[in-house]
């Protein structure tokens, strides 16, 4: 399996060397850093060349590094079923980054794009409606980025007087609580009170 | 509601305009909370563009801060048909991660369980697909089948449908030896029900008048559309991740792979209707190994509680025990990507894991959400009566699409 994944991987870089940074292969999975303005070249010969074939988009996806300057990792699932092989495509951005969008390539990634547009706020380039889709209509935000709290900023409630669902500022009952059960002895970076009397 | 007014000087014919309904969230033919706004032209469909997110609870965002244990949970919350058949991704996925072999009695118990979540999902789609284009008893058949199963799902776990069954390394608890006559006595006995739904419908010249030529997907189209499950095999393309790339112990069952040759939704019925008598008959494999190799159904390790007994005497046991369900296990950093076969189709988790105890990013990938994106192309010009038939055959749950 890692033996055809090699293979696979040094066709890939030997035929688009502009579009491959790296590749490496963990858990007998092949990725492959990409640059994110070569994508769709890159996924059109992924889709088109006889020993790729990957003809399925499996998902699109992104990861949030709040604290790297390449904020987000943007992840492509690719899926062939002629060679029976997956394959993982990472594009580094910046957060004011526009990624080139690959509808006209796989119909499917519409919604992909939007929920990554949604979710993140990554915009795609050339998409042809970038609306947000899982989030509620006249959301603001981005859910999953790491600086979104997980209370959100707003809560919906039924108003007996107005009739209607009201929109409010969400306000908690009791302090929300993230439980923090990492080991005081192993991993945990932050200062208990009285560890400044183990140094003295 | 129509739109434009008349007091301008068109004639009889240009003053015809398109009528645009809202569907749902409230229709039952919807499936859950499902709206469609349909721009249609007499009672052709032109356009149909699907609003999802009414059932989004954020699963993904509230992963991120809680232990991967109690993530498990949250995956029977997803496709509520087919609850254990979800636990199943995110266990692979931790189990992969954190090389962890699953012993062979639990992979045993993850296989028949899956395949009784296979059948759950077909029959609740068969036959509430049927209720969709008129026929009323096959639901209520259905219906009383899955009771069955559940009763199963209870005795197995304790919950009739949030299971929490499927652990990181194994399975929660064995099954008591009774269950496994009970669930092969049931599994003589079901094929009955299937004839009998088959009788009903399957030469039923109103449900082929709904459901034949309709939504038809050929093979390309169910490629761009990245179609997985029924809805690719009854294009007739034979792939399936049980078969294509077998997890658990897939490889040792006899199982076929049926596909469809048109592509319409009358062969997806039967697509699913064959794939129920096949997981029947792996049920039934799964049971005849289950009698004949006992041991135990969770890796003693690290990510799994020690045996109850041995909390009793051992200090040890009791501090693993403690740490396991406050801290939670450690996956070692790496990100993953594990499928499995889920009854809809390719149900899959990627998994980033960065070392801690709660997952950096999991993204959940359901099949309901690209079966219903293709809604707009499939129903294009079809009857506004068809929405429903189409909308059933994709076998859409919104627990899935909108985590």
């Amino acid at each position: 399996m890692s033996d055809a994944l090699t293979e696979l991987a040094t066709h890939i870089e030997a035929r688009r060397p502009n579009a491959v940074l790296s590749w490496s292969i963990s858990h007998g999975e092949l990725t492959l850093e990409v640059l994110a303005a070569q994508l769709v070249p890159l996924v059109d010969f992924l889709q088109t060349d006889g020993s790729c074939r990957f003809s399925t988009l499996v998902d699109i996806t992104a990861i949030d590094h709040p604290e790297r300057s390449q904020r987000f990792d943007v992840v492509y699932h690719l899926l062939s079923m002629y060679q029976n092989q997956r394959i993982r495509l990472k594009a580094a951005i910046r957060a004011d980054d526009m990624v080139p969008s690959i509808v006209t390539l796989h119909p499917s990634a519409n919604w992909f794009e939007r929920e990554v547009f949604d979710m993140f706020g990554i915009l795609f380039a050339g998409h042809p409606d970038l609306r947000r889709i899982l989030t509620d209509y006249g959301f603001r935000g981005h859910p999953l980025r790491k600086d979104f709290p997980t209370t959100g900023y707003t809560e919906v409630r039924y108003d007996e007087a107005q009739k209607r669902v009201v929109y409010e500022p969400v306000k908690l009952v009791q302090e929300y609580r993230q439980f923090d059960f990492m080991s005081p002895w192993e991993g945990a970076d932050y200062i208990l009170p009285g560890d400044d009397k183990a140094k003295a | 509601m129509m739109d434009g007014n008349f007091d301008d000087a068109l004639t009889g014919e240009q003053k015809i305009r398109n009528f645009n309904i809202n569907f749902g969230p409230q229709h039952p033919s919807a499936h859950g909370v499902l709206r469609l706004v349909l721009e249609l032209d007499g009672e052709i469909v032109e356009r149909c563009d699907p609003h999802i997110g009414l059932l989004h609870r954020g699963t993904e965002k509230l992963m991120e801060s809680r232990t991967y244990l109690q993530n498990l949970p949250y995956f029977d919350r997803l496709d509520y048909v087919a609850p254990m058949n979800q636990e199943h991704a995110w266990c692979l996925a931790i189990e992969k991660l954190t090389g962890v072999v699953v012993p062979r009695r639990a992979q045993l118990i993850r296989v028949l369980f899956c395949e009784i979540g296979r059948v759950l999902n077909h029959l609740m789609n068969v036959t509430t697909g049927a209720l969709d284009v008129g026929a009323l008893t096959p639901p209520l058949w259905g219906f009383t089948a899955r009771e069955e199963l559940m009763v199963f799902y209870e005795r197995a776990c304790g919950a009739r449908l949030h299971a929490a069954y499927f652990r990181p390394g194994g399975v929660h608890q064995d099954l008591p030896p009774q269950l496994i006559e009970d669930i092969d006595a049931w599994a003589i006995k079901f094929p009955k029900l299937l004839d009998n739904i088959d009788e009903l419908l399957t030469e039923n010249r109103i449900f082929k008048q709904r459901t034949v030529d309709i939504a038809t997907v050929s093979e390309q189209e169910a490629l761009d559309w990245a179609f997985s499950g029924v809805m690719l095999r009854g294009s007739g393309m034979a792939w399936d991740l049980r078969r294509a790339q077998p997890y658990e112990c897939y490889d040792e069952f006899d199982f076929k792979i049926p596909v469809g040759t048109k592509g319409d939704c009358y062969d997806r019925y039967l697509c699913r209707m064959a794939e129920m008598r096949e997981s029947t008959s792996i049920i039934r494999q799964a049971l005849a190994k289950l009698r004949v190799e006992p041991g135990d159904v969770l890796a003693r390790g690290k990510i799994t509680p020690p045996k109850r007994a041995e909390m009793k005497t051992s200090m040890e046991a009791l501090i693993h025990h403690f740490k396991l369900y406050t801290e939670g296990f450690h996956v070692p950093a790496g990100e993953i990507y594990a499928a499995v076969e889920a009854p809809k189709g390719e149900f899959g988790v990627y998994l980033v894991a960065d070392g801690t105890n709660k997952p950096y990013r999991a993204k959940i990938r359901a099949p309901g959400y690209l079966h219903l994106q293709a809604m707009d192309h499939l129903a294009k010009g079809h009857q506004l009566a068809d929405v429903s038939a189409i909308i059933a055959t994709m076998d859409v749950v919104f627990g899935e699409i909108d985590r």
